[in-house]
């Protein structure tokens, strides 16, 4: 019975499917995240000042070196991918944890940085923030929603990426099947698509 | 039904592309740094805008392999991106005119 | 099972051959068709739930004052009796249900491109009813703030709206996930020769849907998330006294439950289309036109969230906007209920119970739509707003028609699903129930709101008494007819007449394939050369 049913998967394998699959749900991110930048847009528009004022507490070598660390790792994955389809499972693999080493230097940097404002007592609610002006409040409030909501998607990526690593160590996932790897680099690329918009709008606010 | 195992195109694409494209968009990144250091007022948003959404078409054509892909995936693309722009701009004009 | 039904479904798919028996055969089901039925199911029990909190909706506003609850526990019932009708029963409703077991057949399908997704869009859609039951009984109260969860109401009362708001957010995920499946479906796995123009209608609604679905749904996934934030972290966005606009929640909250009113109705449209040519037995009058009216309204549909919100505060120039807009989607959906009439013209008409109920949904989405304008219109809703006039145009739009195209299509392929047939006397006699107690219950609605009777109000002047009464019995009436329906229809599920593959001369491959069908639909995947709706 087992047997059956493992052939009938096999014999209804769609890559294609599977990947028009992936890119659909990368649309419902994009909605996801993009109620987050309406908010941002509407009431930049009607803070501005305040919203520049507030950004200067952010620092843009962070902001920066986490820029350059997400768009490494964008290529190390896309890298990874092609390295599988000619075969070289090992550089494949290599690749693949660098992209996730680079997805853990992210997160780290993010600690600190949100770490840093908590010392400050910088925090959606705390005492400080609710004595400072509104389009400050407002501003911290979308930095906390956006950097954290992108932080989950690092770090639910960083599990998938590690998820398709094991997989081709396990033969699963191979030059001939590689649809996994393509969707989960596909992911990874999302949150590097979205921190390439985040960073200007959060951090380079003149 | 057994030859949809590859992708409708099997082209792979290489290092030197996916090097080129790092090169370029980390330019781009410290362009923007560059550009919002003065105050050229409203220009500002829409230049690192701009520089940022080119980036995005970057990372979408080379790393998410859109170039190669069929023409539908780049049309659902195409129409989400202008779904996501006019419900932005239909509820600027709220706040725009208030 | 017993012996004699398993005998009945020998080589169908209600045979249980896999490793499961009983309940577990089903719930670990990736088969569409059980998917589908367990979706029916689930639907039906919360629809009659929400039926109750109805009726005692109705019992409470039967006189003014206090009737049977007081005014906190009224808050309570309408919201909840929003949340399930909304989120529960109608949003899922035909896609989930109907969508599932069909579409595949439709365009020659075995099943939907990812059937283990498909059941765990099922899960969701079970563990999100569950919280939101839940959030009913724990400990801060039921909430009240209506299904709409408008801040800064919802953002600082002590109920329990966060469980509400989560149950909400899982039960939108299981939605994104089914139109996902379907979409790929669609695109991928259509029967050779099948193009996009030669796929039935029922198919191209479903396909309309599915991306109303995948791309509104997240808007107010986030949403829900910023209210949580709010009761939580009090991060301000829709909180005046941080600099956030209340209106911007509207803003975010409609962009979704605008579009979310086309995933309730374009199915339900898409069951009349195919209801109408099979018991008129003549081609659908412009196939082309409804199935790009389809489109349209989907595309459309996006950009007019604004006219739930023209007494916010918004700018004219937004007023403007949205309200020619609305203006705009009103017209394909115009175009359908002409094509409909125009299939009907010259045809040979055989009155069965799924042509009544079509007949009948024609007739009361024709009403909720020209009350639609009259909302859709500036002036005239600055005065309708927020009245009973509101809540009788979208019982109209949403019972009368997605409700009512439900029953037709419950009536219409119940002899495909169970290989029995209902009794049809009996399904007659219960549609002309409910269509005269729906139209006891909610014409009247129109008339006080007019006058001026407020929604969701628990009082009302000694006016407006009168037509509360008559609403309260065409309450019970339609519950009457509701009651022998069901009654009918479970019944027969078990011991009806058998019946044929194809009871109504249909078209449609669905009628192709045996009653019940076999596990993998069709023994060999048909070769499609023509369009559908082709009547010898």
């Amino acid at each position: 019975m087992e047997h059956q049913a493992k052939a009938h998967l096999l014999e209804h394998r769609d890559d294609e499917a599977s990947k028009l699959g992936m890119w659909l749900f990368i649309f419902t991110e994009i909605l996801l995240f993009g109620g987050l930048f309406l908010v941002y847009a509407v009431y930049r528009s009607i803070y501005h000042t305040e919203f520049h004022e507030a950004s200067l507490e952010l620092n843009v070598v962070f902001g920066a070196v986490n820029t350059i660390v997400l768009l490494v790792s964008s290529m190390a994955i896309a890298m990874a991918l092609t390295a599988l389809q000619q075969n070289k499972i090992q550089l494949s693999r290599q690749l693949i944890w660098l992209t996730v080493f680079c997805a853990f230097i992210f997160l780290v940097n993010k600690y600190f940085e949100w770490g840093a404002k908590f010392e400050h007592e910088i925090y959606p609610g705390s005492e400080l923030l609710m004595k400072l002006k509104h389009g400050h409040i407002l501003y911290f409030g979308l930095y906390y929603a956006m950097t954290g909501l992108h932080a989950l998607h690092v770090t639910v990526g960083m599990v998938i990426l590690i998820v398709a690593e094991r997989r081709i160590k396990a033969g699963k996932v191979h030059p001939e099947k590689y649809v996994f790897l393509e969707n989960s680099a596909l992911y990874w690329h999302l949150v590097d698509l979205i921190w390439i918009f985040l960073f200007p709008l959060l951090y380079l606010i003149t | 039904m057994s030859d949809n195992h590859h992708s409708a195109s099997t082209h792979i694409t290489p290092y030197r592309t996916l090097a080129i494209v790092l090169v370029v968009l980390l330019a781009l990144t410290f362009l923007t740094i560059e550009i919002t250091s003065f105050d050229l007022k409203a220009w500002n948003v829409a230049l690192a805008l701009l520089v940022a959404c080119f980036k995005g078409y970057l990372v979408l054509s080379y790393f998410m392999h859109l170039k190669y892909e069929n023409l539908l995936i780049k049309i659902l693309v195409g129409m989400v991106i202008l779904l996501f722009a006019l419900i932005i701009v239909i509820t600027y004009i709220d706040y725009l005119f208030r | 099972m017993r012996a004699e039904a398993q005998e009945f479904y020998k080589g169908t798919y209600l045979e249980n051959t896999g490793r499961y028996k009983g309940i577990w055969a089903w719930l670990t089901s990736t088969d569409h068709k059980r998917i589908g039925l367990m979706y029916l199911y689930a639907i039906a029990t919360f629809f009659i739930v929400g039926v109750i909190m109805g009726l005692l909706m109705r019992i409470e506003l039967i006189s003014p004052g206090k009737t049977i609850v007081e005014p906190q526990a009224y808050n309570g019932l309408f919201t909840v009796h929003g949340i399930i009708m909304i989120f529960m029963v109608v949003i899922p409703g035909l896609s989930a249900t109907f969508g599932n077991f069909f579409l595949p057949i439709m365009i020659g399908a075995r099943d939907v491109s990812f059937p283990r997704l498909n059941l765990f869009s099922f899960y969701l859609f079970l563990f999100g009813s569950f919280l939101a039951i839940l959030s009913q009984f724990m400990r801060h109260g039921p909430p009240d703030t209506g299904w709409t969860f408008y801040a800064p109401y919802s953002t600082t009362t002590g109920t329990n709206v966060i469980m509400a708001t989560t149950a909400a957010f899982i039960l939108g995920f299981s939605s994104i996930l089914t139109g996902l499946n379907f979409i790929v479906t669609v695109h991928r796995l259509r029967a050779p020769g099948m193009r996009f123009f030669r796929m039935p209608l029922f198919p191209w609604a479903i396909y309309a849907t599915a991306w109303i679905q995948l791309l509104a749904t997240p808007v107010v996934g986030i949403t829900l998330l910023m209210i949580i934030a709010e009761r939580l972290f009090r991060i301000g966005f829709f909180d005046p006294a941080l600099g956030g606009d209340p209106v911007l929640y509207q803003h975010l909250f409609w962009i979704y439950s605008h579009p979310a009113v086309y995933i309730m109705i374009l199915p339900a449209m898409g069951v009349i289309t195919e209801i109408i040519p099979t018991f008129c037995q003549r081609k659908v009058y412009g196939y082309k036109a409804i199935a790009l009216s389809s489109v349209a309204i989907a595309a459309v549909g996006y950009l007019v969230w604004g006219h739930h919100m023209y007494t916010s505060g918004m700018s004219g120039k937004s007023l403007w906007l949205f309200s020619f807009l609305t203006f705009v989607v009103a017209v394909p959906s115009a175009i359908k209920v002409f094509n409909w009439l125009a299939t009907m013209y010259k045809g040979s008409i055989d009155m069965k119970p799924p042509f009544l109920f079509a007949l009948f949904f024609i007739f009361l989405f024709t009403i909720g739509g020209l009350t639609g304008l009259v909302l859709g219109a500036l002036a005239t809703n600055v005065h309708v707003h927020d009245t009973s006039f509101v809540v009788a145009h979208f019982h109209y739009i949403i019972f009368g028609g997605m409700g009512f195209a439900m029953f037709a299509a419950i009536h219409y392929w119940f002899p495909k699903i169970y290989g029995r047939m209902y009794n049809l006397k009996q399904a007659t006699v219960a549609s002309i129930i409910m269509f005269v107690g729906f139209n006891l219950l909610y014409f009247p609605q129109f008339i006080i709101g007019i006058e001026g009777m407020p929604r969701r109000y628990y009082d009302y002047f000694p006016q407006f008494q009168p037509a509360q009464v008559i609403s309260t019995i065409g309450g019970f009436v339609l519950a009457a007819g509701l009651a022998l329906m069901f009654y009918n229809l479970i019944r027969s599920a078990r011991k009806g007449e058998k019946a044929p593959a194809n009871p109504w001369n249909g078209t449609t491959l669905e009628w192709q394939i045996p009653s019940p069908p076999p596990l993998e639909n069709f023994d060999e995947i048909p070769h499609i050369n023509e369009r559908p709706y082709s009547f010898k």
